[in-house]
């Protein structure tokens, strides 16, 4: 695997030369706090930035997209045929992404690409795209990657991953698409033959800098029904300060789940596929008016039951998550996912207790 | 704030043996710094669990909507107002409930703290005596006035003691006046912006909205079991991130808020994105208290002005 050097002057100049082939996005402070956006021209991504508050996913998976439309014109032929709209797909690459939120692709990647089912908008999108990651030097208290199959380092889903190493990145130029891009800004310099020990090196420091972690270790084994059950030692009480707001779903980059609407304006019909939430009573309303997760006990052990055990149990592939810590963070009621994990990991169906510990 | 969180535990507890309630509502110590966690306490040893400072700014009223039990809840100045706007319409029976007052001395805003820090904030300490708090994180420690980080409902609030309580955990503080807080300061200054000026302002405040709702769940006076933006029969608003769709759900919301609302900024505090929803709902407590001398949530008996009609109504707004 190669690695190269920026330098960071070179940097700059390196993404102007992209320009012509990619759609750059990156992450810029907006008024109060950093967001992945479209950089224009000349906007350099703030590579200083620690993390945002909304995931990376909606480049690939906007929180409303067209998916198909109509005419409404009863004159046109075509009237009220759906169709799917004409979109480019045109190279993108995000730099600065965080490991853990590229790593998050590999997991939606999971639903929207089976042998049953291809989603044609994720995966054209996906496709069209390079990862240029950054990894982590300095994790945040609420990061537990490492202990959620991901790392401050893990390349598992880039096509490179920059080192920030003082005056210059070292850049693991790990794909093809990564080669292409690195080959397009004109970046080149060979980083020696001591940079991937240094690469490791940074990588062992930021991983003994994560303080915070989950236990999963027994979720697989757990008993399914016991834990759905646990209504007393763990739903109850954990769903009690939940307001049912869509924060933890919406800021996540690994919640996948969306509705699909009709809209017309004008003369023209619109199918539109919206973010969901769980945690909304919509979400699961039946047509007969039923709903079978009513509550929002319901709701919020399914939101942590999907994440910790269904998809464990699904996939055989860990927890349906990353550890960016997002829901932690920005849950306005403070109900954290590690603690939840933590419960669910060490619940005793005998004794019905878990125990708590919170990060 | 030791002294209060003593208080709490001591009174919780002897509700809870004397069986005078089935449980009592208060916060509980966050995992994160700056955020508490609402919690019931059923049992005396789960009371250890309750806590009290300058992190509990979410709304406790909106946990008794509907509930059957007889609760214990711990209140402040604004969450005895919405309990007292719940009274009034029908939530809760007020024989229900026993408030535990709380003369509050202001939340701090975690948006604002967060912006100050540089790093992730690992810890928040709070001295009771300067009045500061410090925030701190890798490699930074910062140290402010409590003053300068309140949240801005907090710091222009004159409703700081409970209206309605059964017993204070302290002595009452001493309220600022109205001309001391001037509460409509900043609404003013949207008054006196140009159409199109206010129109940007508008698209600004709402242009990181992701319909997440947290504004309107954490509200408690947004309890309808069907809100209008979750209608499908009729569909009322699409449900995409259209500007449109967005500005409808806050313009609309705020105006179902309009004499309820006591400005306890839970709708603020709990937004992801940092949204001031209060530009909203300000504007409307001030058309209130000017048109109709009303302010929400002082008494249990009186509705809001627009669920009522009285022949001396203003009527010079109306074109």
């Amino acid at each position: 695997m190669k690695v190269i050097k920026i330098d960071k002057n070179e940097w700059a100049s390196g993404l102007e030369k992209l320009r012509s082939a990619y759609e750059l996005i990156g992450p810029v402070k907006e008024k109060f706090y950093h967001a992945f956006q479209p950089l224009e021209s000349g906007q350099q991504p703030d590579m200083d930035y620690i993390n945002t508050r909304v995931s990376p996913k909606y480049v690939i998976y906007p929180q409303s997209e067209l998916i198909l439309e109509c005419s409404l014109n009863e004159n046109d032929e075509d009237y009220k045929i759906y169709k799917e709209p004409e979109k480019e797909y045109t190279p993108k690459a995000i730099l600065g992404i965080r490991p853990c939120d590229a790593d998050s692709f590999s997991l939606v990647r999971r639903n929207f690409d089976t042998e049953e089912y291809k989603d044609p908008y994720w995966l054209r999108a996906y496709e069209a795209t390079t990862f240029v990651g950054l990894a982590c030097d300095q994790p945040c208290p609420t990061c537990f990657c490492s202990s959620a199959g991901s790392g401050p380092y893990s390349d598992s889903n880039l096509d490179i991953l920059l080192a920030d190493n003082g005056d210059h990145y070292l850049a693991r130029v790990l794909t093809e698409k990564g080669e292409k891009l690195a080959a397009a800004a004109g970046w080149s310099q060979d980083a020696g033959d001591e940079a991937d020990q240094q690469i490791d090196q940074k990588k062992q420091e930021a991983e003994s800098a994560i303080q915070s972690r989950v236990n999963t270790d027994k979720l697989a084994s757990q008993s399914l029904l016991d834990l759905y059950e646990a209504t007393d030692a763990i739903w109850e009480k954990e769903a009690f300060s939940c307001i049912n707001c869509g924060t933890c779903t919406f800021v996540c980059p690994t919640c996948w789940c969306f509705d699909v609407q009709d809209e017309v304006s004008g003369k023209k019909g619109y199918r539109i596929r919206n973010w969901d939430s769980c945690m909304y009573p919509l979400f699961t309303l039946h047509a007969s008016g039923h709903n079978p997760r009513g509550t929002k006990v319901d709701r919020l052990r399914q939101r942590f039951m999907h994440k910790l055990k269904y998809y464990v149990d699904k996939y055989e592939n860990g927890i349906q998550c990353t550890g960016c810590g997002r829901c932690v963070q920005l849950c306005p009621v403070n109900i954290d996912i590690r603690r939840i994990c933590n419960m669910l990991n060490s619940y005793d169906p005998e004794s019905c207790t878990c125990e708590v510990t919170a990060s | 704030m030791k002294s209060y969180t003593d208080k709490i535990k001591e009174i919780a507890k002897r509700l809870l043996k004397e069986d005078k309630v089935d449980m009592v509502i208060g916060y509980r110590k966050g995992t994160v710094p700056l955020m508490h966690q609402p919690f019931f306490a059923t049992s005396e040893g789960e009371v250890d669990s309750f806590v009290w400072d300058s992190n509990c700014g979410l709304n406790l009223a909106n946990y008794i909507t509907d509930r059957k039990e007889r609760i214990g809840i711990v209140a402040t100045g604004c969450n005895s107002r919405n309990i007292a706007v719940h009274v009034v319409e029908g939530k809760i029976q007020r024989d229900q409930l026993y408030i535990i007052g709380i003369p509050c001395q202001g939340m701090v805003d975690r948006h604002k703290l967060a912006a100050m820090a540089e790093g992730n904030i690992a810890s928040v300490e709070e001295d009771e005596d300067k009045g500061t708090i410090t925030i701190s994180g890798q490699g930074f420690s910062k140290s402010v006035d409590k003053a300068e980080v309140l949240q801005e409902n907090c710091s222009i609030c004159v409703h700081r003691n409970p209206v309605l309580c059964d017993e204070l955990v302290a002595d009452e503080v001493t309220e600022q006046t109205r001309e001391q807080a001037d509460p409509y300061a900043r609404v003013r200054e949207i008054e006196a912006m140009s159409p199109d000026d206010k129109w940007a302002h508008f698209d600004d405040l709402l242009s990181d909205c992701i319909r997440c709702y947290a504004c309107r769940n954490a509200c408690p006076l947004c309890y309808c079991p069907q809100c209008f933006v979750d209608e499908s029969n009729p569909q009322w608003v699409g449900k995409s991130v259209d500007p449109t769709d967005i500005r409808t759900f806050h313009l609309l919301r705020a105006y179902h808020c309009a004499g309820r609302c006591t400005d306890c900024g839970a709708c603020v505090r709990s937004c992801p994105v940092g949204i001031n929803v209060r530009d909203f709902t300000k504007k409307l407590e001030k058309d209130c208290l000017e048109l109709y001398g009303w302010e929400a949530g002082l008494n249990t008996e009186q509705r809001p002005p627009l669920d009522t009609y009285k022949p001396e109504d203003p009527e010079d707004f109306i074109k």
